[in-house]
């Protein structure tokens, strides 16, 4: 179970602090799907960073199976098994596909088989090096397989549709569901996309640096689909129209 | 042969034991031990110090070993090795020279190595150099590779310094005849207050030659590069070269590739870059739960592979 408990977080802007998120309090239960979804610049993708570790709240505190991890480094809580995929995973020259892979020590086993989940054939790319020769798409999806490849208790998806073409899209809810279900740990995905809302047990709706809304999706989800801002923000992304069935 | 001896060889030659093929292992100056075969003649030189190495043409998947090691302090030693690669022939040259120097005063080695491969050759030339020892003199090594490629030919140059070596002057002239091709592929590590600068100069003076440098490099610490690779098209040509710097501490680089087309139809391109390890790659590794050092050691590693 991962508590957040009072947490707030400013970033030095030009004109004096800007405050990101504020009084966020937030459960995320043992082997619940979780998705976060709401408005670009609403705060998400901060509050996965300070789940991470990459982000150092303001005020607040952290804790996770009851223990505070707060001041705890990114590879301490690597370690504890909280994993992150990046909305914009980094490349890295020489280094192969591979070889990213088997840097993790708490292996899921099935070797490179992760690679198919996500649509990728491993024969093909286990020895491509991951740098400015794969495709944005390609790099994302070696960004998900670099965690469905590990036993983690919460793995933290930072819209890991962008950039995803459409087959591998519906294969990826799949993988998404399947992994939930097989390795029962606690998911949580932030994403605009109603498909990945669908797979959600739970939906918190993020806007503005606070926590507008949370609960059961069969709750939540109609009232999102009616209309609030993420449709808008569906909209405006113009390379993922075709994905955005309203 | 005593385990310094091993070490050095394992360092630069991946050598365990006595290698297969052709050898010619040489030692604080001195000849160690050589081996030639039907195929790959080994000699010493008539008129000064270094030895030739004789491929026969049509010589295929035979390999020549030709280590240096120097364990003394204070030594001073300079050789000439020419290498005749011949027609049509295929082979790999391993070379390599691993200094342990246990004492105050300089060691250093000075190769000069000179390679003609003939009409259709070619050659795998890997060549690594490592310094090591406990005492403060310094270790040198100033390499000067020319290469000469006749028509059809192809050489693959791995020049590769990772550690351990004070002060390297690297100088690479190559000349590529009409449809030939060179690949230098240059990988370089320097820290404390080493000194590494690297000269090349790739003339292609035959229709269809063709060339890529690869040069990568990072430099810790206080050290200091210098990278000045060039290509010159004089005919209907293509070459590509490439610096990639990593930059870390108070560490100095200096990259300056040229081009140089006296051809219409030469098509040259350079590329040069230098930056410090980008700090998502970083947090990219730790989040998959490696140490701020070991994630370092990670992206440095592939780097220079």
């Amino acid at each position: 179970m991962l508590e957040i408990r009072d947490v707030s977080f400013e970033l030095e802007g030009d004109t004096g602090p800007v405050r990101i998120l504020q009084d966020i309090n937030l459960t995320l239960q043992d082997h619940r799907f979780y998705v976060i979804t709401g408005p670009n610049g609403g705060g998400k993708s901060s509050l996965a960073k300070i789940i991470m570790g990459i982000y150092q709240p303001t005020s607040g505190k952290i804790l996770m199976d009851g223990l505070d991890i707060t001041a705890l480094s990114i590879t301490e809580r690597a370690r504890l098994g909280i994993g992150y995929a990046f909305q914009q995973p980094p490349r890295f020259k020489g280094i192969t596909v591979g070889g990213l892979l088997r840097l993790v020590n708490d292996k899921n086993g099935c070797g490179y088989n992760f690679l198919y989940d996500v649509g990728l054939c491993p024969k093909d790319y286990v020895e491509r090096e991951v740098n400015a020769s794969l495709s944005g798409g390609e790099l994302k999806r070696i960004e998900i397989a670099s965690l469905l490849n590990r036993k983690l208790k919460i793995a933290l998806f930072d819209e890991p549709e962008a950039g995803i073409d459409l087959w591998s899209f519906s294969r990826l809810t799949e993988t998404f569901r399947k992994i939930h279900n097989q390795y029962n740990n606690t998911t949580v995905i932030i994403s605009h996309q109603e498909r990945i809302l669908e797979l959600a047990d739970e939906i918190i709706l993020i806007a503005e640096g606070k926590i507008e809304q949370q609960g059961d999706k069969q709750k939540v989800l109609p009232g999102i689909l009616k209309g609030c801002d993420c449709s808008k923000d569906c909209l405006e992304r113009g390379e993922m129209t075709d994905e955005c069935n309203r | 042969m005593n385990a310094i001896d091993s070490k050095l060889l394992e360092e630069i030659a991946d050598l365990h034991e006595i290698p297969q093929g052709a050898y010619n292992i040489r030692k604080n100056g001195e000849k160690a031990g050589r081996r030639s075969t039907d195929n790959i003649e080994i000699k010493t030189k008539s008129d000064r110090p270094g030895i030739d190495i004789i491929v026969k043409p049509g010589t295929k998947g035979e390999s020549v070993h030709i280590p240096v090691i120097i364990t003394d302090t204070g030594l001073n030693d300079l050789v000439y090795n020419t290498f005749d690669i011949g027609e049509g022939s295929d082979v790999l040259v391993v070379a390599g020279c691993g200094i342990h120097n246990p004492g105050k005063d300089k060691a250093r080695h000075d190769g000069v190595h000179n390679f003609v491969i003939r009409k259709g050759a070619r050659m795998r030339y890997v060549e690594k150099h490592y310094g090591e020892g406990e005492g403060t003199g310094e270790r040198i090594l100033n390499p000067k590779t020319i290469v000469e490629i006749e028509e059809g030919g192809y050489a693959e140059l791995e020049l590769v310094q990772i550690g351990g070596v004070d002060s390297t002057k690297r100088s690479t002239e190559a000349t590529v005849h009409k449809n030939g091709h060179l690949i230098i592929t240059e990988r370089m590590m320097t820290a404390g207050k080493q000194f590494a600068e690297s000269e090349m100069i790739v003339e292609l003076v035959g229709e269809n030659a063709a060339t890529q440098i690869v040069s990568r490099s990072v430099a810790k610490e206080r050290s200091q590069q210098m990278f000045y690779p060039r290509v010159a098209g004089r005919e209907k040509c293509r070459g590509h070269v490439q610096c990639d710097a990593i930059i870390m501490d108070q560490a100095q680089v200096r990259a300056i590739p040229e081009i140089a087309a006296y051809h219409e139809d030469a098509q040259l391109i350079h590329e040069a870059a230098i930056g410090k390890i980008a700090g998502e790659q970083i947090i990219k590794l730790m989040t998959m739960g490696l140490s701020e050092q070991e994630a370092e050691d990670t992206i440095l590693q592939g780097f220079l592979k």
